[in-house]
C-alpha cells in the first residue's frame, strides 16, 4: 500500500470542537424534552443517567456529538439525549456510524445497540466495524433476551433457556460478546454493569478517550423478560455480596488479577488467575501460589490471546462468574483517519479549482473536435 | 514512420460505405474486449459516430474453446448519426470454432467472416460441437458457410512468424494474434493506427518484448491486408457529421462516475460512495476510488446493506451520499432505502440492472428492476426514479439524480443497465458551467417560533423543527451535526408533522404518508416538457402510433422508428428520463395517439405503470434475451401496430426484416 505518513491523533475526541474556556454543561443540557418510555426498573434508565451525567465531562460541543442506534429497547436511547441522533434500522447502526465517522472528523460518534441488534441481525456490521477500527464507541446493552419483541431468546441467552420460541429450552450455543470482539481484533474491549455507576462511568471515559472502535458490553437487567439474569454478579435477589465477590473478576490494568473474599491487609481476593496449560487461564487459591505467579492484567498487550483466554472465564450458562473491566486497549490506526488522510493527500497533490479540474477530467483521453 | 503507414490504401481499390457492423469474437482469454475497445477508439478519433456492445460470459475464464467461453465485442460505426450497436454484423472475426458457431446465426447472408484457421483443430472443433471442419467444406454441397464471404487466415501462424525476433515462447507469441486481427481490420476500414500504437506503448512500457511483439503483430495485420491478394478492397466510412463540440468515446459506467463527481463539484459537497462489488456496477466504484482529489470517499463495505448504511450516515453528515449496485444488491438495500425515505435524507441509489431474478445473468442486460425501484419496499415508500438512455447520457442522468436528491431531501433511484454500463458511444463533452446548480441549502438556525417566544419573547424563531417543510417543494430542512442549536433526532419511526418527534397518532400518519407521496409528485413541477419526436406534425395530427420507452431501449426504439419512417410511415417516439414522478404532460401526449407501444427488456413494467396511471391501452413489446432489442424486429412490430391503427397493409421491405438479396451492396453510399 501507499503509506501516508501523517501524524494520527491519539485521543478519540481529539478533533472534536470543545466548549469555550470556562463554559460548563450539565446532565440537564443533554436531556431531551422527550418522555423516557422504558419499563419501570429497566437497566436502561441507569445507563441513560450515567451517560447524561458523563457527557459533560468530555467538555465537547453538544452539537458535535451524535448517537446512532439500531432497533430494540435500548435503541430508543438517542431520543432521550439532546444531541444529534438517529434511531436507524435493525442491526445497521455500526454501518451508518461508519459513514458518519468517516465523513466527519469533528464528530464524537456513539452507537447504542443490544445483544439482538449487534450480535444477531447486525453481527456482520459489528465485526467489520471492529476490524476496521472506525473511531466510535459502541455501547452494547446485553440483557440476554429480546425485550422489544417480548421475550424470545437472544444470541447471548444461555443454552436451555425457556422462552416463547424455545418452550423446551434453547439449543443455541450463545456468543460471548467480549470473546467475539477480541476475535475480530477490536482495539478496545470492555465489560461493565448497568448498576455499577462508578465503574460504568470510568469505562465510558476510557472508551471515549480511545481512538478507534471501543466496544463496551454493558450487562443490563430486563425486569420483564429476564429479571435476575445478573443477580449473582450483583449480589441481589437470591444472592449476597459474598457471592458477588466470587462472581466478578475485576480487571485493572497493571494489577494482579484476584477476586473472591478480600484480604483486608493486601486487598487481594482469595482466588487468583494464573497461566495454565495450553494457553488457558486457570483459577487458583491465591494462598497456594507465589505472588509473582499471579497474572498481571495487561490491557495494552498487542497480542489479544491472554485477553481472550480471560474472556473465556465468563459463564456461558447462568452468570455465576464474569470478568469485568477493560480487557484490551491498544493503539492501531483507524479506518476513518486513514480514509481522510488519503483524500487529504490526494487533494494536496492537485491545483486549480474543482471546476477547472472537472473540466480537465472529462476532457481527458482521446478526444476530437467538430467545428 | 514507413510510407505504408498512411491510413488509406496505396494499392487497393477503396470503396465507400455509410456504416459497418463488426463483431470480434473469440475465447475469453483471446483479448476480444481489448481488440474491440482499440478499434472503437480508432473509430472515435477518426470521427465516425459509433455504438458498441460488449458481450462476455460471467465466468472469468470459462473452459477454453467452448461455446460458453466465447467473448465478443460488436461495434457499429457510421458516417451519420446512429443509435444502436446494430442488429446483424457485416463482418465477423472468429478466433476459434466456438466463436464461429456461437455467432454464425446472427449474420445476414453476404456477411464477411474472417477466421483464424490455426484454431480449427480437431480438439477445438469437438469442443464447439462441429463434427467436421466447416472450412474444409467451402464450396461443397454441405458447406454451412455458403452465402458468406469466408476469409480463412492463419492469424496465429503469421503472428508467431511476425514476432519471432522478440524471442517469446510460441504461447506468448500467439497471444499477440488479437493485435494482428486488429491491424487487419484497421487496414480494411482505414482506421488510424497512431492511437493504438500509443496505447500499446503505454500499456507495455515495462515489458519491451511484449510491446515489440504487439506492435509487430499489429503492423503485420495491417500489411497483410495491404499487400496480400486475399483482401482486394479497402472500405472507407467517412467521419459523421456530428453537432459541433468536443467528443470522446465513453462507457456508461465511466460517464456515471464522472456525473457523480460533477454533481459533487456543482453542489460543493464531498461525494461519499458506500458500495459492495457486484457485476456490472463495480466499475463505478473502481472509477470513483481514483478521484479522491475531488474529495470523493469510497467505502468498500462488508455487504450491500453496510454500503447503503454508510451512505445514509454520510448523508446525515452532510455529504453527497451514493450507493451503487445491481438488482440483487437493491433487494438487500430495501430496508435502508425505506429509512432514507422516512428520514428524508438525500441519497443517490444506482442500479445497473442485469438479468434476473436472483443471480440471474450477471453480465447480460435487462430492464426488469423498474417495479422493484417503484415498489420494492415495505410501506408507502415513494422514491423518485431517473433513467439514463445511452452510455454518454449516464453523465447527465447522474447529475439529475443528485439534483433531485439534494433539492427534495430524498433517496433517488438512478437506473442504468449492463448494456449502458459497458457499451460506449461518442459523448459530446459538456461545459461544466452549463451543468445545473445544486444548492444543499443547509439549515443554519432555528425555523420555528415556540409558544414561549410567541408569548413571552420577541416572537422570533427559537426552535428547530426538522420536519417543517418548504411550502413549494415540501422538502424538509437539512441540518447537519456540528450546527449549534439544531440538535435533533431522526429515525425510522413515524415522525410528527413539523416537530419530528415520534408520533403514533393515526391522523398524523395518514398525513405524513400523503406528504411524502406529494413531495415526490412535486418534482414534476420542475421538469421540462417532454420532447415528442414526431416528424408528422404536432402530437395527434399525423402519426397514430406512439412508441414510448425508458432507459437503454432509446437506441433501438429510435432506430426502429427511423426504419419505419424511411419505409414511408408515420410514428412518434417519446423517451422518459423521469419515471417517478411521470412528467406532467405525459398523460396529454398519450391521449393524442390511437395506439401506444412500450418496448422493454422485461415482461411489461413501464406499460403496467402507464396503464395504471393513465388508463391507456399501452401495449408491450417485450424481450428478455439479455441483449438489446433488435431495431429491425421492433420496426416490424411498430409496422403491425400502424397497420392496425390506420387500417391498411404495412410493408417495411428492406427497412424491416426483409433484407435485400445482396446485403452488402445496399450498404454502399
Amino acid at each position: 500500500m501507499t503509506a501516508i505518513d501523517l501524524p494520527m491523533p491519539q485521543l478519540g475526541t481529539a478533533l472534536v470542537p470543545t466548549l469555550p474556556e470556562g463554559e460548563k454543561q450539565t446532565a440537564k443540557d443533554f436531556s431531551s424534552d422527550q418522555e423516557v418510555r422504558w419499563c419501570p426498573g429497566c437497566g436502561d434508565y441507569a445507563v441513560l443517567k450515567a451517560v447524561q451525567s458523563f457527557l459533560p465531562d468530555l467538555g465537547l460541543k453538544r452539537e458535535n456529538i451524535v448517537f446512532i442506534s439500531g432497533i430494540g429497547c435500548s435503541s430508543r436511547f438517542p431520543y432521550y439525549l439532546d444531541t444529534y441522533g438517529m434511531h436507524s434500522i435493525h442491526g445497521r447502526a455500526p454501518s451508518i456510524a461508519t459513514g458518519l465517522a468517516t465523513a466527519r472528523e469533528d464528530l464524537s460518534v456513539w452507537v447504542v445497540t443490544g445483544d439482538g441488534d449487534a450480535l444477531s441481525i447486525g453481527g456482520n456490521h459489528l465485526i467489520h466495524a471492529l476490524r476496521r477500527n472506525v473511531n466510535m464507541t459502541i455501547l452494547l446493552f446485553n440483557n440476554r433476551i429480546y425485550g422489544l419483541t417480548k421475550g424470545q431468546y437472544s444470541p447471548t441467552s444461555e443454552v436451555g433457556k425457556v422462552t416463547k420460541t424455545t418452550p423446551l429450552g434453547s439449543i443455541d450455543a450463545p456468543f460471548n460478546p467480549v470473546s467475539l470482539a477480541l476475535g475480530a481484533e477490536a482495539t478496545f474491549v470492555a465489560r461493565t454493569i448497568d448498576s455499577d455507576r462508578k465503574h460504568l462511568t470510568a469505562v465510558l471515559a476510557a472508551a471515549a478517550a480511545h481512538r478507534g472502535t471501543s466496544l463496551v458490553e454493558i450487562y443490563q437487567n430486563c425486569p420483564i423478560f429476564n429479571d435476575g439474569a445478573f443477580d449473582a454478579i450483583k449480589g441481589m435477589g437470591d444472592y449476597d455480596r459474598a457471592t458477588a465477590e466470587h462472581a466478578v473478576i475485576p480487571l485493572v490494568h497493571g494489577q494482579p488479577i484476584t477476586f473472591g473474599s478480600r484480604d483486608e491487609a493486601t486487598g487481594q481476593g482469595d482466588k487468583a488467575l494464573v497461566r495454565g496449560a495450553n494457553g488457558s487461564i486457570e483459577i487458583v487459591d491465591t494462598a497456594a501460589v507465589a505472588a509473582d505467579a499471579i497474572l498481571v492484567h495487561d490491557a495494552a498487550n498487542p497480542d489479544p490471546s491472554t485477553a481472550f483466554a480471560i474472556s473465556r472465564l465468563t459463564d456461558a450458562g447462568y452468570l455465576n462468574r464474569s470478568p469485568i473491566g477493560i480487557f484490551r486497549q491498544v493503539d492501531r490506526p483507524t479506518y476513518d483517519d486513514q480514509a481522510r488522510a488519503q483524500v487529504a493527500v490526494s487533494k494536496e497533490k492537485v491545483s486549480g479549482t474543482n471546476e477547472e479540474r472537472l473540466t480537465a477530467l472529462i476532457n481527458a483521453g482521446d478526444t476530437w473536435t467538430i467545428d | 514512420m514507413l510510407r505504408e503507414w498512411t491510413d488509406v490504401s496505396q494499392t487497393k481499390q477503396v470503396k465507400q460505405l455509410d456504416r459497418v457492423i463488426i463483431r470480434f469474437a473469440g475465447d475469453s482469454g483471446d483479448g476480444m474486449q481489448l481488440t474491440g475497445d482499440r478499434f472503437t477508439q480508432g473509430s472515435a478519433v477518426f470521427g465516425n459516430d459509433l455504438v458498441t456492445l460488449p458481450n462476455f460470459p460471467a465466468e472469468i475464464r470459462a473452459p477454453q474453446g467452448t461455446i460458453p467461453g466465447v467473448s465478443s465485442f460488436q461495434i457499429h460505426f457510421a458516417d451519420h448519426d446512429i443509435l444502436t450497436a446494430g442488429d446483424r454484423p457485416d463482418v465477423l472475426v472468429a478466433m476459434n470454432p466456438a466463436a464461429l458457431k456461437a455467432n454464425l446465426g446472427d449474420l445476414p447472408k453476404g456477411a464477411t467472416i474472417i477466421v483464424d484457421t490455426a484454431d480449427f483443430t480437431k480438439r477445438n472443433l469437438d469442443k464447439a460441437g462441429y463434427e467436421s471442419n466447416p472450412l474444409d467444406k467451402l464450396g461443397e454441397v454441405d458447406d454451412i458457410l455458403s452465402g458468406f464471404q469466408v476469409q480463412p487466415v492463419d492469424l496465429t501462424g503469421i503472428t508467431v512468424e511476425a514476432v519471432k525476433e522478440f524471442g517469446l515462447s510460441r504461447k506468448d507469441a500467439s497471444r499477440a494474434k488479437n493485435m494482428f486481427a486488429l491491424g487487419l481490420l484497421s487496414w480494411m476500414y482505414g482506421r488510424p493506427t497512431e492511437p493504438t500504437i500509443a496505447f500499446l506503448e503505454k500499456k507495455f512500457a515495462k515489458v519491451p518484448a511484449i510491446l515489440g511483439a504487439n506492435i509487430a503483430a499489429f503492423k503485420a495485420g495491417w500489411n497483410y491486408g495491404e499487400t496480400t491478394e486475399t483482401f482486394v478492397v479497402q472500405y472507407e466510412v467517412k467521419p459523421a457529421k456530428m453537432r459541433p463540440g468536443t467528443y470522446r468515446n465513453i462507457t456508461g459506467n465511466l460517464a456515471l462516475a464522472y456525473g457523480l463527481v460533477a454533481a459533487g463539484v456543482r453542489a460543493d459537497l464531498p461525494v461519499f460512495l458506500g458500495s459492495y462489488p457486484i457485476t456490472p456496477a463495480s466499475d463505478i466504484l473502481h472509477e470513483l476510488a481514483r478521484h479522491k482529489s475531488f474529495g470523493v470517499t469510497t467505502f468498500q463495505a462488508e455487504d450491500e446493506i453496510a454500503g447503503i448504511g454508510a451512505a445514509v450516515g454520510a448523508a446525515f453528515a452532510g455529504q453527497l451520499a451514493v450507493t451503487t449496485t445491481s438488482g440483487p444488491g437493491i433487494a438487500l438495500k430495501g430496508e435502508a432505502i425505506g429509512l432514507a425515505v422516512m428520514t428524508e435524507l438525500p441519497l443517490v441509489v444506482v442500479n445497473v440492472q442485469r438479468g434476473g431474478p436472483s443471480t440471474g445473468l450477471p453480465t447480460k442486460t435487462e430492464q426488469s428492476d423498474l417495479l422493484q425501484a417503484m415498489y420494492g419496499r415495505n410501506g408507502e415508500a415513494p422514491v423518485p426514479i431517473v433513467a439514463a438512455q445511452s452510455p454518454g447520457d449516464c453523465f447527465a442522468a447522474a447529475v439529475e439524480a443528485a439534483r433531485i436528491a439534494i433539492t427534495y431531501r430524498t433517496p433517488v433511484f438512478l437506473l442504468t443497465d449492463g448494456y449502458l454500463a459497458n457499451g460506449s458511444e461518442p459523448w459530446a463533452i459538456p461545459d461544466v458551467a452549463d451543468l445545473p446548480d445544486i444548492d444543499p441549502d443547509f439549515a443554519t438556525g432555528p425555523n420555528h417560533v415556540s409558544a414561549k417566544s410567541q408569548n413571552d419573547g420577541d416572537g422570533a424563531p427559537d426552535e428547530y423543527w426538522p420536519y417543517l417543510r418548504d411550502p413549494e417543494t415540501l422538502a424538509r430542512p437539512w441540518a447537519i451535526p456540528g450546527t449549534p442549536g439544531l440538535e435533533h433526532r431522526i429515525g425510522g419511526l413515524e415522525k410528527g408533522d413539523g416537530h419530528g418527534n415520534i408520533s403514533y397518532d393515526p391522523a398524523n400518519h395518514d398525513k405524513m404518508v400523503r406528504i411524502r407521496a406529494e413531495k415526490v409528485q412535486r418534482i414534476a413541477d420542475g421538469l421540462d416538457p417532454l420532447r415528442v419526436d414526431d416528424p408528422s406534425g404536432p402530437p395527434g395530427d399525423g402519426a397514430k402510433v406512439l412508441v414510448i420507452g425508458w432507459g437503454s431501449t432509446y437506441g433501438p426504439i429510435g432506430a426502429a422508428c427511423r426504419r419505419v419512417r424511411r419505409a414511408g410511415y408515420d410514428v412518434a417516439q417519446v423517451h422518459l428520463r423521469h419515471i417517478n414522478p411521470f412528467p406532467k404532460d405525459l398523460g396529454d401526449i398519450l391521449s393524442r395517439y390511437d395506439k401506444v407501444l412500450v418496448p422493454e427488456m422485461n415482461l411489461g413494467q413501464l406499460s403496467r405503470l402507464l396503464r395504471a396511471e393513465y388508463l391507456v391501452d399501452a401495449q408491450g413489446y417485450n424481450h428478455v434475451y439479455g441483449l438489446p432489442l433488435k431495431a429491425a424486429e421492433l420496426a416490424e412490430a411498430i409496422g403491425r401496430l400502424i397497420g392496425d391503427a390506420e387500417g391498411r397493409e404495412v410493408e417495411l421491405g428492406e427497412h424491416g426484416l426483409n433484407l435485400p438479396a445482396d446485403h452488402e451492396n445496399t450498404e454502399e453510399a
